[in-house]
């Protein structure tokens, strides 16, 4: 996720310059957080210091850590969690869960359209380069079947707030998006620190998100699917960043954690080797990127994939959760397009709003970003984590220069945002209880019979001071997310 | 012209394989000037063939085959009966607008090289699109040398282009680089070449393009002959680049001392087999 | 169970259990090299020691001498020995995140928190008195995760797995003592009693932790043939190689009922067993200590086969 570290100058002139969901401006507190603002009050900071410490004494021992791309292969880093939840009431979670489901169903209709009879081109509603000049166009999946039509199960959609009343969404995912065990595990740790505050609120659990990810997967298992379908989560192997996610989440699934050598084809069929010999996989939740899951297929020199598993795919012997080629609905370029998108599919407003998004493609959008280049965010319409982008307020003039010649050079890699007022959150940092800027990426799942998703999310927080960068390798930290229920 | 064409593939193996997996691209369509008069494909061990239609409307067929194996062949033998074209190549199933085939692969993705160089002969957009990619064709024909030792499957345009050698693959990448990056829908063919010497026995199959242009359609390149394709070409697959029109992908599973043995037979049918 | 997995426990029980005989073995050979000169014996120790471990080519490659210095950094610490200490716990915290799902939180933090350990010991600088400590550590964590696996794990294949590589590593460790200090239990008319042969005797016993268990048993003074039939023929003794077989044959009877077939390496284990069982020790010397033990590796290097073709590829 990203965002500017400067607010626009004349949103900052305005006072106070953020929404902070804890105080309005005149200092009151808002009713969500009466009972945490109280507590905070009278809790000492030695005991938050204390428990601090604690959360990240079992965070390290339960061994859940990250690797950080770039740093040697050993390094194994925990994300910083803050003991201050977010909170958020009954109906502002409402309202966001609807706009949720409502984005979801828009992109795999879109998807379904784009691999298929892309009527949204003949309407004229986006370029038809958005889908076929995208380098995550899959070929292999046009005109192919897949299983009830669902091509993202599990999408992370990263909002953010910057008022009382709207949620922005700033990026959808719908690749392989991580974070839930986060989500998971800082609810049992804060459960486990504070239990008294869990008696005051009436906290919607999440603990049920591994039940609801496995009733999903099953119900898109395919039709040739003899009784109760296997369901399998493949990984890349430990030396994933996401490793530790991936093993936690088949544990709470219940289900075989799989490498690509575990697994072979034979006659159309997918199998896994097991101590009782080949056991027929039907549906894979995997945590592989398209490129490596089959080299027959797609990157011919990777050892992580199946060979010959799309075969299997296009025979219908198999689901993929999420579908091969997702990202032409996830990416930059057509996140602008996202409210018509929704318009066109689902005949409805959208409900959470988007960022106001320049696409430099468009010559006179690109003139607008060139000369307002150092007001803006400017992001490489395929890049991701936070890499490949320009905060124009936090630039230098020389980066500037570089970067708007790079956006010159190919306009229709770039897209520009203003740069936008995160809300911010309390949070314990070095100098005791201060407000920080967090942005919140919530789970969708979509299954057969329906949509589901757990209420709340992985809030992440920016540490430092006036930064509005949450992204976890840029030291971006986690809350807990608490939707309340009343 | 009526081509006849036999391919083989032996794969040998000093400690056999347990299992393969192979994704055969081996099976010519007709199209206009060119109609497959009888065509079959054969492996040498049991197993279900499955044929199907990959993402570019490419006949495949797909196998499994459980060891132990100690050598699997692949046998293809046909006729195709040609007419030339004058290179412009119509009636082939598509499934992409053309504007599609813009995409650079990793294999054919430009370095400033190429695109230097192709710029150059594209004088900066000014001279015409067929004439543009007549010279390049031309400009890959005269300057690069042919030889079968210089490259492996995954050599890329760029690298290609930096030694200055390759083979028909090879050319077929910088060919698709060059006419993307001038804005020119290209994509790579895989086929056999009816020879023009004599030489009926090969070690391969042959590469080779096709560009696409408005008032004209997608018209045959071959930068290794320097020639548009003619009824000497027998089209078998086509795709972004040498690995989405790969006559065989493939994995084994164990097996040891892989030997593998090529055998192509491109020559013109005689008037008593055509009967 | 997924292959990978069986293997993946398999594995990782037989690396920490091999962590813990180089330990042992370094441990015995510190105590013996440390005697005076008269007692000892005369080959050298620190070579019996490249031997036991089974790595005397490599060892070769990289050292001149056998030596305190050269044999401690190879088996204990080098990254050049796929079988050092470090190496050993290295793959085994590797296997163990490989099947982070089949492991007890238990035994999970039993690992992990000795390679977070491991990694405090810095062989550049370590002292004789740290290294007694790194080897007492290394022992510990065996029994601290062999004991956490027997408290916490189901009584599953996935148990039965980790139970038979910790056999057969343990099987293979004592054979390979034995392989190598044959000579000095063989029956011989001179030297017999001798303080020389004694220390040897004893350290027999100190590399598999049984000086104690030998009194109990036979109550009676170090006897070169009584310390072969602890280690090679007597049930009571965990790290015999007839209590090894007598549980590697019913951990593998037990996943045969499971899965409801059996095959290779029962049938194996079972020959391997019935021999162990009959076995009389006044045999075994009459037709060679060194060939029997000999052909015992060779038998249960097949066991470990046959399990591996069996249940874990």
């Amino acid at each position: 996720m990203i965002a500017g570290r400067r607010p626009e100058p004349e949103l900052s002139s305005r006072s106070p310059s953020f929404f902070d969901e804890m105080r309005a401006p005149d200092g009151s507190v808002r009713p969500a957080y009466q009972q945490l603002a109280h507590w905070l009050d009278n809790v000492p900071k030695d005991v938050l210091d204390y428990r601090r410490k604690e959360a990240e004494f079992i965070f390290r021992r339960i061994g859940i850590t990250f690797a950080v791309y770039g740093e040697a292969a050993s390094t194994e880093r925990l994300i910083p969690f803050d003991i201050i939840p977010r909170i958020l009431n009954r109906g502002e979670w409402q309202k966001l869960s609807r706009g949720l489901e409502q984005r979801v169903k828009a992109l795999n209709a879109y998807l379904h359209d784009a691999y298929n009879k892309r009527e949204i081109l003949r309407a004229g509603i986006i370029p038809e380069e958005l889908i076929f000049g995208n380098p995550v166009f899959r070929p292999e999946m046009n005109g192919q079947a897949v299983p009830h039509n669902i091509y993202v199960m599990i999408a992370g959609i990263d909002v953010v707030r910057v008022d009382p009343d709207n949620f922005y969404v700033l990026e959808d995912n719908a690749r392989v998006p991580s974070g839930v065990s986060y989500m998971l595990e800082n609810r049992e740790i804060m459960l486990r620190l504070f239990p008294e505050l869990f008696i005051d609120h009436p906290v919607a659990p999440v603990e049920n998100y591994a039940d609801d990810l496995l009733a999903t997967l099953k119900s898109t298992a395919p039709v040739t699917s003899s009784g109760e379908p296997t369901v399998v989560l493949m990984t890349p192997g430990i030396y994933n960043s996401a490793y530790y996610e991936h093993s936690f989440l088949a544990d709470k699934l219940g289900c075989e954690l799989v490498e690509g050598r575990d697994m072979f084809v034979k006659g159309d069929m997918l199998y896994m080797r097991t101590t009782e010999g080949p056991k027929r996989v039907d549906v894979i939740y995997r945590r592989v990127d398209d490129d490596f899951i089959d080299p027959l297929a797609f990157r011919p020199d990777t050892m992580l994939g199946v060979p010959g598993l799309m075969s299997v795919y296009q025979a219908g012997n198999v689901t993929l959760a999420n579908a091969p080629g997702t990202g032409i609905a996830d990416d930059k370029a057509v996140y602008s397009y996202m409210p018509d998108i929704i318009k066109f599919y689902l005949g409805e407003e959208p409900i959470l709003k988007n960022v106001e998004t320049y696409r430099c493609r468009e010559p006179d959008q690109l003139k607008y970003v060139l000369e307002n280049i150092d007001k803006l965010v400017v992001k490489e319409v395929h890049g991701s984590g936070g890499y490949g982008m320009l905060i124009g307020p936090a630039a230098d003039k020389k980066t500037i220069e570089n970067f708007a010649a790079k956006v010159k050079a190919s306009p229709e890699g770039f897209i520009a945002q203003p740069t936008l007022a995160l809300s911010t959150c309390p949070t314990f940092v070095e100098e005791g209880i201060a407000p920080r800027h967090v942005d919140l990426r919530p789970f969708v799942l979509t299954g057969r019979d329906k949509v589901r998703i757990v209420p709340g999310g992985l809030t992440r927080v920016a540490l430092s001071k006036g930064s509005l960068v949450v992204n976890s390798s840029q030291g971006g930290g986690t809350k807990d997310t608490w939707v309340l229920d009343r | 012209m009526r081509i006849r064409i036999a391919h083989e593939t032996v794969y040998r193996y000093d400690t056999p394989a347990t299992k393969a997996i192979q994704i055969l691209r081996l099976m010519p369509r007709n199209h206009d000037g060119q109609y497959v008069v009888r065509w079959r494909v054969e492996v040498s061990e049991d197993c279900r063939v499955e044929p199907r239609e990959d993402a570019f409307g490419n006949l495949t067929h797909t196998f499994t085959v459980d060891g132990p194996i100690s050598e699997l062949a692949v046998r293809v033998a046909g006729e195709v009966e040609t007419q030339d074209t004058h290179g412009i190549v119509r009636g082939t199933r598509e499934k992409f607008p053309p504007s599609f085939y813009l995409r650079q692969t990793d294999l054919t993705m430009p370095n400033a090289a190429i695109t230097d160089w192709a710029g150059e002969i594209g004088d900066g957009g000014k001279r015409p699109a067929l004439e543009t990619l007549h010279a390049l064709q031309q400009a890959i024909y005269a300057n690069f040398k042919f030889d079968v030792n210089a490259t492996v499957p995954s050599t890329t345009a760029q690298q290609a282009f930096a030694n200055k050698h390759g083979v028909c693959q090879d050319y077929a990448h910088i060919f698709c680089s060059a006419a993307r990056h001038l804005k020119i829908p290209a994509r790579y063919v895989g086929g056999y070449f009816l020879r023009g010497d004599g030489i009926v026995d090969m070690e391969s199959g042959h590469a080779w393009t096709e560009a696409f242009l408005p008032d004209l359609g997608w018209i045959a390149f071959d930068p290794a002959n320097g020639i548009c394709a003619t009824e000497a070409h027998v089209r078998i697959a086509t795709g972004l680049d040498y690995l989405a029109a790969a006559p065989v992908r493939g994995t084994r599973y164990g097996g040891q001392g892989e030997a593998m043995a090529v055998k192509v037979t491109v020559d013109q049918a005689s008037r008593q087999s055509q009967q | 169970m997924l292959s990978r997995t069986a293997s993946n426990l398999y594995w990782l029980s037989r690396y920490v259990e091999r962590a813990e005989c180089l330990a042992r073995i370094l441990d015995a050979t510190y105590r013996l090299s440390a005697l005076p000169q008269g007692y000892g014996s005369d080959t050298n120790e620190w070579e019996s020691a490249i031997a036991t471990a089974g790595s005397v080519i490599s060892f070769g490659e990289n050292y001149k001498e056998a030596n305190e210095r050269t044999v401690t950094e190879w088996l204990a610490f080098s990254p050049d020995n796929p079988a050092s200490i470090r190496n050993c716990l290295e793959i085994a915290r590797t296997n163990a995140r490989s099947v982070r799902t089949a492991l007890t939180g238990e035994m999970w933090d039993a690992i992990n928190s000795a390679w977070h350990e491991l990694h405090r010991y810095d062989p550049k600088r370590i002292t004789r008195e740290e290294f007694t400590r790194f080897l007492n550590f290394v022992m510990e964590t065996s029994v601290r995760f062999d004991g956490t696996s027997f408290r916490t794990m189901l009584r599953n294949d996935a148990y039965w797995f980790s139970r038979l590589g910790f056999l057969v590593e343990r099987a293979d460790a004592t054979a390979r003592i034995l392989d190598v200090k044959y000579h000095v239990l063989l029956p011989r008319e001179a030297q017999v009693g001798g303080p020389l042969d004694y220390f040897q005797w004893a350290s027999i016993l100190r590399s598999v932790s049984a000086r104690t268990s030998y009194h109990w048993v036979y109550r009676d003074s170090v006897k070169p043939w009584l310390v072969a039939d602890l280690l090679i023929l007597n049930r009571q003794m965990p790290r015999s190689l007839a209590s090894c077989y007598e549980n590697i044959n019913r951990y593998l009877d037990d996943l045969a009922q499971f899965y409801g077939r059996q095959g290779q390496a029962q049938r194996l284990a079972r020959a391997t067993t019935s021999k162990l069982e009959n076995g009389k020790m006044e045999d075994i010397f009459q037709s060679g200590l060194h060939e029997f033990i000999t052909q015992f590796l060779i038998e249960n290097n097949r066991v470990g086969n046959a399990i591996g073709d069996q249940y874990l590829i």
